[in-house]
């Protein structure tokens, strides 16, 4: 189990992998995470299942190297495994048929959003995609994007493709058009979940974000994924991942996702120093 | 010597056997085990001093009703091993339970020795982990003969306590067992929560691997409530019966400002990352832990004393435990507090935390109290703790852990049909048979009582045993 079936690069430090998990694909809906460990003394981290076959048996994950976990699952070749991995956890996102729905990706955020836009597309839903990305090259997804949507809208900040701007300029735009948008589903880095929230409250528009805060064990036992959510506060474990973003205190997600800057440093210089870990073998690069 | 005291010889007065232990200062900057356990002379003497009552008190204390003086009788004999398989009959985690029971309020509480006033009961928790880790390195192997399958299949939800005990009970009677299990160690609380010098997590690998011996079939990282439900394994997987044992996981919290600063800990959160993820190794291994300099922990239970226990060998400066009322109200146990103050714990007693106070960055500086004195019992019985007006002071410190208790995790519970709860949260089922109102479904440990400790968790999986013996009539 858990056997890395396929693997690719499609980004600089961006990784996508075909893994074999039959349990965990049958049981999988759309919004739902996985928590992996790559080696015994290994932390335990969330990611969002950003596809899966529950008849193969595989789920696809994509990750972007930033920690150790995450440097380490890069360096996997197809043919081995990851040590464990524990799911689906987390609510399913509710999907019914709401009329238009804009889901906005920014990022390494297209992969958990590309389930949900398929899902909201199956239901009936007229759904528009808006995909971007700092420059050409930190697009991924598209073109498994457009596949599942009526629509699709790419930016980049920097105007190397598509339309030259942020996702939020594209979102506004569609607000200005005047165009009847039931909810609005948001998935990136938290800077553009708070810039999304941003417009669309200004124009009552419903909108589900999906966070990424700390986790350990991912069931709601020990609450270092708390996060505040109209005043209260939640599990991002077991009473998200997915909230009204309109309630969210992003300020606060942002100073609790940096809590480990420090050691996280520690760890990933350690492992750079392991066989494994070694720049110049970088047996997955 | 008198002639009255040569014609009836008196038994020679053996005082009750101290456990060796790691000395105070040194302990405090490791985490091997605290208490080291009883040698053969030592548990001999102690052994000596049970009277083999024949009405025996003590067994009416035990919740899971251990047959503590023929157990005994077996020490004094010198066969450990039987001694340990006889605890074992009731008991399908001695080791545990010599280790973390409070036996002085249970069995050793309704010993003869000591209810009558002559003085000390005997040890019994040292004499049960004695034999039990002596039956452990010297007859490793060694397996009861099981009993023909019965054919019938139970599935058990959560690996703590309760559920081991299920599992060791039913499987002796020749039934299948499964046991599902979220975290992707075996033992529930007893490694993610209870810390490796009060209970090393190489005992429970043991106990569990002698459940696995036994035949009983683990599955971990598999939430029941999301890959399944209860209901998915009465009817898809078919089984005959299933025992919720899934605990009092979900930390509760002051609701006072600050309490989402960064160094702000469930005991929850900093005891699993030190313990099952091994922070405490960091960063040999993965998992970090703020390694807090001046630490303070609100609560007076046994997770506080953890708690305070762990910071401080994880290499604290001073660790402070805030509690509203006095010492003698402290629900922890006796030998943990006194464990603790012994380590140099400090307890700032009557005192309330009112805000946790931040910085800039959001991280955790200080805790603003205010001092209490204690008024009149409350609904518990124990004297409520009342505010004094205008009696304010901070402590400053840069990591909180909060230890206030766990309240039901509602997973299980709000994804199984028919599963009544009541206003708490817990699975309503019956104390003595852990039956609940639906069909085929038992419950029992904290996640029906709310948080408790590890042997009435274990009285209850076995109570559930003898219920799903006798409705499936298995003698």
């Amino acid at each position: 189990m858990f056997e890395i079936l396929e693997k690719e690069r499609i980004g600089p430090g961006v990784n996508r992998a075909v893994i074999s998990a039959p349990d965990i694909a049958r049981a999988h809906q759309p919004g739902q995470f996985i928590i992996l460990r790559t080696h015994e003394d290994g932390e335990r981290i969330p990611l969002t299942v950003a596809d899966k076959d529950a008849e193969k048996g595989t789920i696809t994950l994509v990750w972007q190297e930033v920690g150790v976990t995450t440097y380490y699952m890069g360096t996997l070749c197809v043919g081995e495994k990851l040590h464990d991995m524990c799911g689906p956890l987390g609510k399913p996102t509710h999907v019914e048929k709401f009329g238009t729905v804009v889901g906005v990706g920014g990022g390494i955020g297209v992969a958990p959003l590309y389930p949900i836009t398929k899902a909201m597309h199956d239901a009936g839903n007229h759904v528009i995609t808006i995909v971007g990305a700092r420059t050409e090259g930190l697009l991924i997804m598209t073109e498994d994007m457009r596949k599942v949507c009526d629509e699709l809208l790419i930016a980049t900040d920097d105007g190397s493709f598509g339309i030259h701007g942020f996702v939020t300029q594209v979102l506004q735009g569609l607000i200005d058009q005047g165009k009847k948008i039931d909810l609005c589903v948001a998935i990136g880095p938290v800077p553009m979940m708070r810039a999304v929230v941003n417009v669309t409250r200004k124009a009552s528009l419903p909108t589900v974000v999906s966070l990424n805060p700390i986790m350990v064990d991912g069931t709601g036992m020990c609450g270092a994924c708390r996060v505040e959510v109209g005043g209260k506060t939640m599990f991002g474990c077991v009473d998200g991942p997915e909230f009204d973003g309109h309630e969210v205190d992003f300020d606060l997600l942002m100073k609790r996702l940096a809590m480990y800057k420090g050691p996280e440093l520690i760890a990933l210089n350690r492992f750079r120093e392991t066989d494994r870990g070694c720049q110049c073998t970088f047996p997955g690069g | 010597m008198s002639d009255q005291e040569q014609t009836k010889p008196k038994r020679p007065k053996i005082p009750r056997q101290k456990m060796p232990e790691q000395d105070p200062i040194e302990r405090g900057h490791n985490f091997y085990e605290v208490a080291l356990g009883y040698d053969n002379d030592l548990a001999l003497l102690e052994a000596s001093r049970c009277l083999h009552c024949k009405k025996p008190y003590c067994m009416s204390g035990c919740p899971v009703e251990v047959d503590i003086p023929d157990f005994i009788e077996l020490v004094k004999a010198g066969d450990y091993v039987g001694a340990a398989w006889k605890v074992k009959e009731k008991n399908s985690l001695p080791r545990i339970a010599g280790r973390v029971c409070p036996q002085e309020s249970q069995c050793e509480a309704k010993c003869v020795l000591f209810k009558k006033g002559k003085g000390e009961s005997c040890a019994i928790g040292r004499l049960e982990r004695f034999v039990a880790d002596y039956a452990a390195i010297h007859a490793p192997d060694q397996i009861p003969e099981l009993p023909k399958p019965t054919g019938l299949k139970v599935g058990v939800v959560g690996s703590g306590p309760a559920g081991l005990t299920l599992a060791g009970g039913l499987i002796k009677k020749g039934v299948a067992v499964t046991v599902f299990e979220a975290l992707h160690e075996l033992g529930g609380v007893l490694v993610y929560g209870i810390p490796e010098f009060r209970l090393p997590k190489a005992i429970v690998k043991a106990e569990v691997d002698e459940l696995r011996r036994l035949g009983v079939e683990f599955k971990t990282n598999w939430v029941i409530g999301r890959i399944e439900t209860v209901d998915d394994l009465l009817e898809k997987r078919k089984l005959d019966a299933v025992f919720i044992g899934s605990g009092a996981g979900a930390p509760l919290f002051l609701k006072i400002p600050g309490e989402n600063l960064n160094g702000v800990y469930s005991a929850n959160e900093y005891l699993t990352r030190s313990n099952l993820m091994k922070a405490y190794k960091f960063p040999e291994a993965d998992t970090p832990v703020a390694k807090g300099r001046r630490v303070v922990v609100f609560g007076g239970g046994n997770v506080a004393m953890d708690s305070a226990r762990t910071a401080l060998r994880l290499g604290a400066a001073e660790v402070t435990i805030v509690y509203r009322r006095t010492t003698a109200e402290l629900p922890a146990r006796a030998e943990e507090v006194h464990h603790a103050v012994e380590e140099g714990i400090k307890f700032q007693l009557l005192t309330a935390p009112l805000e946790i106070i931040g910085n800039e960055a959001g991280w955790a500086v200080g805790v603003k109290c205010q001092r209490m004195q204690l008024g009149e019992p409350d609904a518990s019985g124990r004297r409520r703790p009342v505010p004094i007006a205008d009696d304010f002071f901070d402590i400053e410190c840069d990591t909180v852990i909060v230890s206030i208790g766990n309240a039901a995790n509602p997973l299980v519970p709000s994804t199984t049909k028919n599963l009544e709860t009541n206003k708490w949260g817990n699975i309503v089922a019956d104390l003595e048979t852990g039956k609940t109102p639906k069909d085929r479904v038992w419950a029992g440990g904290d996640i029906v009582t709310g948080a408790a400790t590890v042997i009435l968790a274990m009285g209850a999986g076995r109570k559930s045993a003898l219920s799903m013996m006798s409705t499936f009539g298995i003698s």
